[in-house]
């Protein structure tokens, strides 16, 4: 390959280059503890609330670079109502899960309301809202944590998918359905090349479409090799591929998502192109809302319980991931694809730290330079793309 | 007589691809008046940014010589440090702060970080007088008028102890009566050996004010006029400004084929999207038809980009009143969807900052406002946007590497047919272009006629907005001049004439 190719590739997978070496080093640092199965299980189960969350802040920083700051609170809040309905009124969980989704949507119309229609900096719009659901979910718990959940809840989010074949020491249901994603990962590379050489359109090189196959298809059966010799799929983890695959396609293959990118390229033009980016802006934060929601399932489910300081911090965690994952601080830009790698970054990062024993302190210093770091490095690439 | 305070000898500017500036020369003398004319985009305000160092030494060819001596200004505070200080078109003021803070911004009175209020509030009280705004130094900007304002800003100037002061259509914002007492502040302070530069479109104003007057077209000076040799009739300045041949510039249409009206407005008035109380398109009624090239002239701010898009869905202004017929029914479009669906487009001036997604592909431009079209149930057919893509970049000539090449990469007129391509794949009846070929090549522009008239060959209607006078004559079948939200004259093509435009507007602002 030619000197340009490589420096293109290299720009295109940095984070992925970068995730990669993380690992290893963490790896390599811990003497193999990171990558037991039991970590890379802790890994999915301990960040699902990141991918969730990070995947409804995409939508948001599309829009020109906007944040929600209220989603900690809102995950609380939605915690709190839903601990209250299924604890202490004796709820049914399907219900509380309706009345707890409702509740985070009412948030996102909300604080969408006053984005976008009466724009309402989003900053101070959802700044407010960090502060009233933080105080609301005080109230609604009355100071007290409220535990432990119902054991149906807990099942739905907690526990693994059955081993259809009763492995051993393998759970083998788990290795196929990794088998399984990557045949269906090549034959849709295959397949979308196919069409293109038919069609005529320019294809990307067989050379690094193979690398890719060969890269992604290791990882996964890696991965689920891995999950394999503990308990097998999480619950979660198809929780968390719903929303990513659902969210992947509305951003790169509807209207809708068009219309998110095209504000953050360029607002006015968008305006002036006939879409309506008031509705675009409540979409996206309405939305926001209802994954908070989901997130604050979540995180009662994993602590089995609904405090007062329940998700604090949580939404530094979504923003994090989104421009580590590189999201263009201006908007326009960024992908969910690249998102699950910041988060999964994160996660590694995190996670190898506490393995080693590292300072909680330290670890935010650390989180908190390679967020800069990250952001740095797409400014400045922007720029000498100028 | 006094010598010569500037001279600017063989300035040459070049942009990528463009020649701003070509062998310009400029001689300005101590105490006079010197007035710089020329149409849009003939490089004046180039020219100025090179004398103040917006434009840094090296950047340019030529020489400044202030004073007697070569100058190097890399920046404006060089310049300002000389003595010259420029005054723009935009008011650069900030409202929430006091006249006081403002002329002193940058240039803080005071010893070390700690600020002279009462030094800072004197000093400009004094220097309020000399432009006689009476108004207290201590009164916020938001609360005084347009007028005041531009008073503020010579203030401002003085207290930077100017010597050559630079005016940019110092009065384009003012009233007549303000324009007046500007012009006589003008002439009291040549009286006192104050050396001024002003850039102006309105003739009469330079005609009363201007000792001398230097004609700039196309990036080259043209003449110089000086009040004792030669008579500063409007029509010898027009001559100047606007005295080049026609050759074939522009493409002939085979045959015209002129229908009934396709789009017509009556009585339309539209008021400031800020300042509400102003008027900026003043009880306008317009028509264009089936086949016909309407072209729209007008200096800068006549409210041509305001009346149409107030048309175009009512995207600019407010309080928006008249009727609006298309296809002889009357309609009402509430916002940009309702009137791309009634097959209104609106290419804007601004492809930067109001038209383009500069950090997306071709491929994405072309499609953003027919998203439909490529569409279905909400779900982009990724192919099919990729085919239109190319379509349009092979019907329109667009030179690129892909549709996947981002906009941002693209020359000046690439872009433009980027933009078109987007409102020709909106399938518009009637295409209101504003600016079509402002700074691009004349090989593009070309290529951008020959659209226009493809377009109207195929029976829709363009209403092109150019301040350039020779492509409105070149491209219409028929001309709407304005002039201050008005339409101030209608002319067929047969009988229009640069001279006859420029008429229409010298008569209708002397009428007030």
């Amino acid at each position: 390959m030619e000197k340009a190719k490589v420096s293109a590739f290299l720009k295109k997978y940095t984070m992925v280059i970068v995730l990669i070496i993380v690992t290893l080093f963490f790896t390599w640092k811990t003497g193999g503890r990171m990558l037991l199965p039991q970590n890379v299980n802790n890994l999915i189960s301990q960040n699902a609330y990141v991918f969730i969350l990070a995947t409804g802040m995409l939508l948001c920083i599309l829009t020109g670079g906007n944040i929600d700051l209220s989603v900690g609170s809102v995950v609380c809040i939605v915690g709190a109502v839903g601990a209250t309905c299924m604890v202490n009124l004796n709820m049914n969980i399907f219900v509380s899960i309706l009345i707890m989704l409702v509740t985070g949507l009412v948030v996102g119309i909300w604080q969408g309301f006053w984005i976008a229609y009466r724009r309402i900096p989003p900053f101070i719009v959802t700044l407010a809202g960090m502060l009233m659901f933080r105080g609301l979910s005080n109230i609604v718990l009355d100071g007290y944590t409220i535990a432990p959940m119902p054991d149906n809840y807990l099942m739905l989010f907690n526990s693994y998918i059955i081993d259809f074949f009763r492995g051993e020491r393998l759970n083998t249901t788990c290795l196929l359905a990794g088998v399984l994603a990557v045949v269906i990962f090549v034959a849709n590379t295959l397949r979308g090349r196919r069409a293109k050489v038919k069609k005529g359109y320019a294809v990307t090189s067989a050379g690094s479409d193979i690398i890719k196959c060969a890269v992604i298809g290791l990882v996964i059966v890696l991965f689920t090799w891995r999950l394999a010799q503990y308990k097998g799929i999480p619950n979660i983890l198809l929780w968390i591929i719903i929303i990513v695959l659902i969210y992947g396609y509305i951003t790169s293959k509807t209207t809708v998502g068009r219309h998110l990118y095209a504000i953050g390229g360029n607002e006015k033009a968008a305006q002036l192109s006939g879409i309506n980016t008031n509705k675009v802006y409540f979409l996206a934060y309405a939305n926001m809302g209802l994954l908070a929601a989901v997130a604050g399932m979540v995180t009662i489910a994993r602590l089995s319980s609904a405090s007062p300081t329940a998700g604090d911090g949580y939404e530094m965690d979504a923003i994090g991931s989104c421009f580590i994952g590189g999201a263009s601080a201006y908007g326009g830009s960024g992908t969910i694809p690249g998102v699950i790698i910041g988060a999964t970054l994160m996660g590694v990062i995190n996670l190898g730290m506490s393995i080693m024993g590292v300072d909680a302190n330290w670890q935010k210093v650390v989180k908190g330079v390679v967020l800069l770091a990250a952001v740095i490095f797409d400014v400045e690439s922007k720029k000498r793309a100028k | 007589m006094a010598g010569i305070l500037l001279e600017m000898k063989n300035i040459t500017k070049t942009f990528p691809g463009v020649k701003a500036l070509d062998n310009v020369n400029l001689k300005v003398k101590k105490g006079e008046i010197h007035a710089l004319v020329g149409e849009n985009g003939a490089g004046k305000s180039t020219l100025m940014n090179v004398l103040s160092g917006i434009y840094p030494y090296g950047s340019y060819e030529g020489d400044i010589i202030y004073d007697g001596e070569i100058c190097k200004f890399s920046r404006i505070k060089d310049s300002e440090g000389k003595g010259i200080v420029i005054i723009h078109q935009e008011l650069a003021l900030v409202p929430e702060m006091t006249i006081g803070e403002n002329m002193y911004l940058g240039n803080e009175q005071g010893k070390r970080a700690a600020i002279d209020w009462n030094r800072t509030y004197g000093e400009a009280d004094k220097y309020l007088k000399q432009v006689g705004l009476a108004e207290s130094s201590r009164t916020q900007i938001k609360d005084i008028g347009v007028g005041k304002q531009q008073l503020v800003e010579i203030a401002k100037a003085l207290a930077k102890n100017a010597r050559l002061l630079i005016l940019d259509e110092p009065t384009s914002s003012l009233n007549e009566a303000d324009s007046q007492a500007l012009l006589e502040l003008l002439l009291g302070f040549r009286r006192q050996g104050m050396t001024s530069i002003i850039i102006s479109h309105k003739l009469n104003e330079i005609a009363y004010v201007a000792d001398k007057i230097t004609v700039i077209r196309d990036g080259s000076t043209i003449e110089t006029l000086d009040k004792e040799e030669d008579s500063f009739t409007e029509d010898r300045i027009i001559r100047g400004m606007v005295g080049r041949e026609l050759t074939d510039r522009f493409p002939k249409r085979e045959q015209k084929n002129i229908g009934d009206a396709a789009l017509e407005v009556k009585n339309w008035t539209v008021h400031h999207q800020v300042y509400t109380d102003r008027k900026v398109v003043d009880n306008v009624s317009m028509y264009v038809r089936k086949g016909e090239v309407l072209g729209v002239s007008g200096l800068m701010g006549a409210g041509r980009t305001e009346l149409a898009m107030s048309i175009f869905g009512r995207s600019y202004g407010n309080d928006i009143s008249g009727q609006l017929y298309i296809n002889g029914r009357e309609v009402e479009l509430q916002n940009v969807r309702e009137a791309i669906d009634h097959r209104v487009a609106y290419v804007t001036e601004d492809r930067k900052d109001n038209g383009l997604i500069l950090s997306n592909p071709i491929r994405v431009n072309t499609t953003l406002a027919n998203l439909q079209g490529v569409s279905s149930h909400g779900v982009i057919d990724r192919d099919k946007e990729i085919s239109v893509a190319e379509e349009y970049r092979i019907k329109l000539k667009t030179k690129c590497p892909s549709v996947e090449q981002n906009v941002g990469n693209l020359s000046g007129g690439n872009q433009q047919k980027v933009l078109l391509a987007k409102w020709m794949f909106a399938e518009p009846d009637v295409l209101i272009l504003d600016e079509p070929t402002r700074g691009i090549d004349v090989g593009a522009k070309y290529e951008i006629y020959c659209i226009i008239n493809d377009l109207v060959a195929a029976g829709k209607s363009v209403i092109m907005i150019s301040s350039e006078l020779p492509e409105v004559l070149g491209m219409s079948d028929r001309i709407y001049v304005m002039n201050e939200g008005k339409i101030v004259g209608e002319l067929d093509s047969k009988e229009a004439t640069q001279e006859n435009i420029m008429g229409c507007i010298l008569k209708s602002g002397k009428g007030e």
